[in-house]
């Protein structure tokens, strides 16, 4: 076998919508890979790390964010359009983010009660992920992103082949690393059994419940888990608010669910 | 292979001695202790870390620890992992491969000399469950030689059930609390007036000489009595049963069943219960390479048939509901498994029980089954 023919370094941008930039940085994150990364792809377009920007188009762009002004529609449409390969990274991006419980509210009123003047803020009713609006490559999921499973999106770009991010329960991780099960030998309330996994198991390893960063897992069943939830502890309040967080919107698209919030929130 | 010797008794200090004499060997001894609310398995440096005076109570989906008075060591039942942590890794790496500056490849397999490892502890069932295991990944044409070179070098030190747990049902998945062939060594734990002790069975030449090396004496009548006295007393105090039906001719007979419908809506599809079984042995690949391209490495990790992609082929998965994927553990643990390996796949530990997040209780599955096809399968 030869040795590969020379290619021109494949071009890497980072953009950002409603977001607080926490999965981005989980770039400049990778310390020890951070120079193997900047020898495999030319980095055009990251205003974390530098102000230099090149126009498109561009191998690969990582989006994060939501969609939360028509400005921002506006312009995911246009990454979209100067992409080869459009990857979300995030919450935020692939399921709206905490900011998507505007979704369940009426948000002319928080724009009356929280601004002095409302007329100057220009927003749209929901909070929706990138792919309601552009076609995705690939969605990575997380409060914020796992660094591990960054490097593996971008290598496996890199090499043209499907990022190996598996679509189980946490509780796979939880049972890899041999993580005693906290809801079993707790009695500790845990969305492990119907969240993605990708963290490494992060909180039962620290006698924590799962909060659900990394949203609904690929096989959920929620109205299996609600009744453990109640049994071990929390309110129909309290459900509604363990839910309602980072990936509210992902995981109120199982039907029951949105019936049981409605039930809340006549 | 079996050793006739008579039975010995040794003491606590007995036991501490057996624990030094292994490390002092360069063994990794791996047995019970308590860590995080319950007894896990991990690497003991000495026997001080056993777990003595706690003991377990175990319900569907519920899993505590409980202080015991008699300060045993072993009066518990099975734990949230089994040995198969140990001989069959979550995680394991194959092969390497590289690419060198004349852009050949060159493969490395990873075929290091794994740890000599001595179990104690390992219960009655879980010695049929390695004896599974041994069948499926070492019986076959093709072995999985990580998995064999593990198992040749390990040891096994047995003990007998004297406490079965309340999702306990060896018994009627054809064991019981008495330890069957397999052992190294076998300890019946006995705490009475007389004292704490273990009644010692050998198993093999290598118990024979470890016990050699050890502070033991000949067992008296007393000890082997009540040993013997609190295994029989354990058969018969199985928390759970399976039905005493033909479960490869019920379970074959199930594929229609109603109830199947009513677990789906239970089960979580977390795949708690596959990874706690110790006999589940599925496994997928994953290739790593790095940034460069020029380093790959080909790594083995658990899969369970819970996992949607466990089932993927091209358009997706061939079992994508919940009811399909419960069947198809369940048929294959009770049912087709005699047709794949001669025997079935259970051994009674419970695990799946006690660490199913929702309690789905296999017994009361089975037993639901039945009485849904039992006159079907009956005739």
């Amino acid at each position: 076998m030869s040795a590969q023919p020379e290619r021109p370094t494949p071009t890497l941008a980072v953009f950002k919508l409603a977001s607080c930039d926490g999965c981005q940085l989980t770039l400049l994150d990778c310390e020890d890979e951070l120079l193997a990364l900047a020898g495999a792809v030319e980095i055009s377009h990251f205003l974390e790390a530098s102000s230099e920007i090149r126009p498109g188009p561009y191998d690969l762009a990582l989006v994060e964010g939501s969609v939360t002004t028509p400005q921002d529609a506006e312009r995911v449409r246009a990454v979209r359009a100067a992409a080869r390969h459009l990857v979300t990274i995030g919450a935020c991006a692939t399921a709206g983010g905490i900011q998507a419980l505007r979704n369940f509210a009426d948000v002319d009123e928080y724009r009356r009660v929280v601004y002095a003047h409302p007329e100057y803020i220009s927003t749209l009713a929901t909070s929706t992920p990138v792919s309601d609006h552009v076609d995705v490559d690939f969605e990575l999921r997380g409060c914020p992103i796992d660094r591990r499973q960054l490097l593996e999106v971008l290598t496996a770009f890199l090499a043209g082949r499907r990022p190996d991010v598996p679509n189980h329960s946490v509780c796979f991780e939880c049972k890899r690393r041999g993580t005693v099960c906290v809801t079993v030998a707790e009695g500790t309330p845990c969305l492990g059994p119907v969240t993605h996994a990708g963290c490494g198991a992060l909180c039962p390893a620290y006698r924590r419940g799962c909060f659900g960063c990394f949203g609904p897992s690929g096989s959920v069943n929620l109205p299996a888990l609600i009744p453990l939830l109640r049994r071990d502890g929390l309110d129909e309040d309290a459900v509604g608010r363990f839910l309602h967080t980072f990936n509210a919107a992902a995981f109120d698209a199982f039907d029951t669910f949105a019936a049981f919030d409605k039930e809340q929130n006549p | 292979m079996t050793v006739s010797a008579p039975c010995a008794v040794i003491d606590k200090e007995g036991l501490d001695a057996l624990v030094a004499a292994l490390v002092a060997e360069g063994r990794t001894v791996v047995g019970p202790t308590v860590r995080d609310g319950a007894i896990v398995l991990a690497e003991l440096t000495s026997a001080d870390r056993l777990p003595y005076g706690w003991g377990v109570e175990l319900d569907a989906g519920r899993y505590r620890l409980v202080p015991r008075a008699d300060g045993a060591a072993f009066a518990h039942s099975s734990g949230p992992q089994s040995w198969k942590s140990f001989l069959h890794p979550a995680r394991e790496r194959l092969w390497s491969a590289d690419r060198t500056p004349q852009g050949d490849l060159s493969f490395t397999a990873d075929d290091a000399e794994p740890p000599s490892y001595a179990f104690l502890g390992v219960r009655p069932c879980d010695l049929r469950a390695i004896a599974i295991q041994d069948r499926v990944l070492t019986g076959g044409r093709f072995e999985d030689s990580g998995y064999g070179r593990r198992r040749r070098r390990a040891l096994l030190i047995a003990a007998e059930c004297t406490e079965p747990g309340a999702t306990c049902f060896c018994v009627s998945a054809g064991g019981g609390p008495a330890a069957g062939p397999g052992y190294d060594l076998a300890l019946t734990e006995v705490v009475d007036g007389y004292g704490h002790r273990f009644l010692v069975r050998v198993g093999s030449e290598e118990g024979a000489r470890l016990l050699a090396e050890v502070p033991h004496r000949s067992a008296d009548q007393v000890t082997e009595a009540a040993a013997c006295g609190a295994v029989d007393a354990a058969r018969g105090r199985m928390g759970r049963a399976l039905p005493t039906v033909d479960l490869r001719t019920l379970l074959g007979a199930s594929l229609a069943a109603e109830r199947w419908d009513d677990v789906a809506a239970r089960c979580l599809t977390c795949g708690n219960c596959t990874m706690v079984c110790p006999t589940c042995f599925c496994t997928t690949t994953e290739e790593v390479t790095d940034l460069t391209g020029d380093h790959t490495e080909r790594w083995q990790r658990w899969d369970s048939c819970f996992d949607l992609d466990f089932s993927s082929l091209h358009e997706g998965p061939v079992r994508s509901s919940g009811r399909s994927r419960y069947r198809q553990w369940l048929t294959h643990k009770l049912g087709t498994w005699h047709d794949q390996f001669g025997s079935s796949g259970c051994v009674g530990c419970g695990r799946c029980i006690a660490w199913c997040p929702a309690g789905i209780d296999i017994t009361e599955e089975v037993a639901a089954l039945h009485t849904e096809l039992g006159a079907e399968t009956e005739r």
